[in-house]
């Protein structure tokens, strides 16, 4: 019987393939779920902090917050946040390609960049690419604390703040179905300009003790927010990509399992046919 | 019936409380602070400690926050919590962590990394050969 064997082990090993994708697949279902509970949990906080921040800006205080103000654009610099496995079909590439076009078009105005990156792919990519990496983080898990990002943020906005950056971006994975996750570049410094509605509200806060420190404070934690955010939607993302990889990868296994088994049939039919004809022809031969 | 003022406990992470409230007690950076429905406008930062509310019909809940910003307006209030006590020495040393990090994983290659390196490596040698036996075919 030729290749019986072989084949029938191929299918038991392609077999056993296709039951670790279907467990993943099944795995990163659950664990997307819960991650979107927790990307919908982070709004009320990050809404919290826009209303407040845009109060503050209406009322009428001096004081003008650095992170409010644009300047001429030298360096930039970049939060990158990756995922720490792969298996997620092409959602750290996809990601990556977009920062390297906009690198092309810096670096065509002489724009020169740093990066923090967040997640293990996005480590390995940028020791690749050789970007100047200034701060790092990863391991934080399917269930992200926002004390994970506090220290990467930190560095990019002393970078901000003593002038070695003067843009700061975030990139990441948003979640926008199950099928779909699209990778956007947002603006997290300067603050994007929010349109000043006329004084519509001519009150102001009373501020104990005084306005500085809690704009200070503030705008410091709504940054952070606003990455962790980020980290929250790309594990999402990350298992909803994963998910339909390992669904395609469990189909295609299947389909492997179904041609190698018609192989398998047509070759023990063979091997009968084959059997029975030398019988046959034994018998002709003593008759 | 006594009055109420919604109040929202939100952090990062997470929506802590949120309902109609008689009363809230907080610690301000200033000091304790006690909010009554129709306070007027006010901002302040605080300190890590106890967030004693009466809710509406008069039932008492304690949570505890790391510190973060109260927010009062007339008709509500909303504690923007910290997950966690913050100082400016600890969020340094976080900083320097993440730069240490960066430093390290730029120049050591753990044993994940070489694996990730290395795969991206064979990929693109194997992209080469590709485009090399293609040309070799013409």
């Amino acid at each position: 019987m030729a290749g019986g064997k072989e084949i029938k082990s191929k299918i038991g090993s392609i077999n056993n393939t296709r039951k670790i994708t279907s467990a993943m697949e099944k795995v990163a279902v659950s664990k997307m779920r819960k991650a979107q509970e927790r990307v919908a949990a982070t709004r009320p906080y990050a809404e919290g902090m826009r209303k407040v921040i845009g109060n503050i800006a209406q009322g009428n205080i001096e004081y003008r917050h650095p992170y409010l103000s644009e300047r001429d654009v030298k360096r930039v610099g970049y939060i990158i946040i990756s995922t720490d496995r792969g298996l997620c079909g092409g959602l750290n590439t996809n990601e990556f390609k977009k920062v390297v076009l906009e690198m092309k078009s810096w670096k065509n105005q002489n724009v020169e960049a740093e990066f923090a990156v967040i997640g293990n792919k996005a480590t390995a990519f940028f020791k690749r690419f050789g970007g100047k990496v200034v701060a790092q983080q990863t391991g934080s898990g399917d269930v992200p604390r926002l004390a994970d990002v506090i220290g990467t943020v930190k560095v990019m906005l002393q970078a901000y703040l003593e002038g070695r950056i003067d843009r700061l971006f975030l990139v990441y994975n948003t979640f926008v179905n199950t099928m779909k996750q699209e990778p956007v570049i947002d603006q997290l410094l300067p603050l994007p300009q929010t349109e000043v509605s006329p004084k519509e509200h001519n009150w102001d806060y009373l501020y104990e003790p005084d306005p500085q420190p809690i704009l200070d404070m503030l705008l410091d934690r709504y940054i952070e927010s606003q990455v962790y955010q980020g980290v929250v939607e790309n594990v999402a993302s990350e298992h909803a990509a994963r998910m339909v990889a390992m669904k395609a990868a469990t189909d295609n296994a299947g389909n492997l399992m179904d041609d190698l088994k018609l192989v398998y049939n047509k070759a023990r039919q063979a091997a009968i046919t084959q059997e029975l004809s030398e019988i046959v022809a034994g018998a002709a031969a003593v008759g | 019936m006594a009055m109420t003022v919604q109040l929202d406990v939100v952090s990062a992470e997470e929506k802590i409380f949120s309902g109609l409230v008689e009363s809230v007690q907080v610690t301000g950076s200033e000091g304790e602070l006690g909010i009554l429905p129709f306070h007027a406008p006010l901002l302040t930062p605080l300190k890590p400690g106890m967030v004693r509310i009466v809710k509406q019909f008069g039932e008492e809940h304690v949570i505890y926050v790391a510190g973060g910003v109260l927010e009062v307006q007339p008709d509500s209030i909303t504690v923007l919590a910290d997950i966690a006590v913050r100082g400016e020495d600890l969020d340094e040393q976080a900083a320097l962590d993440a730069q240490k990090r960066a430093t390290e994983a730029m120049q050591h290659a753990g044993a994940d990394f070489n694996y990730a390196e290395a795969a991206a490596q064979l990929a693109e040698a194997i992209a080469q050969l590709r485009v090399i036996q293609k040309l070799r075919k013409k």
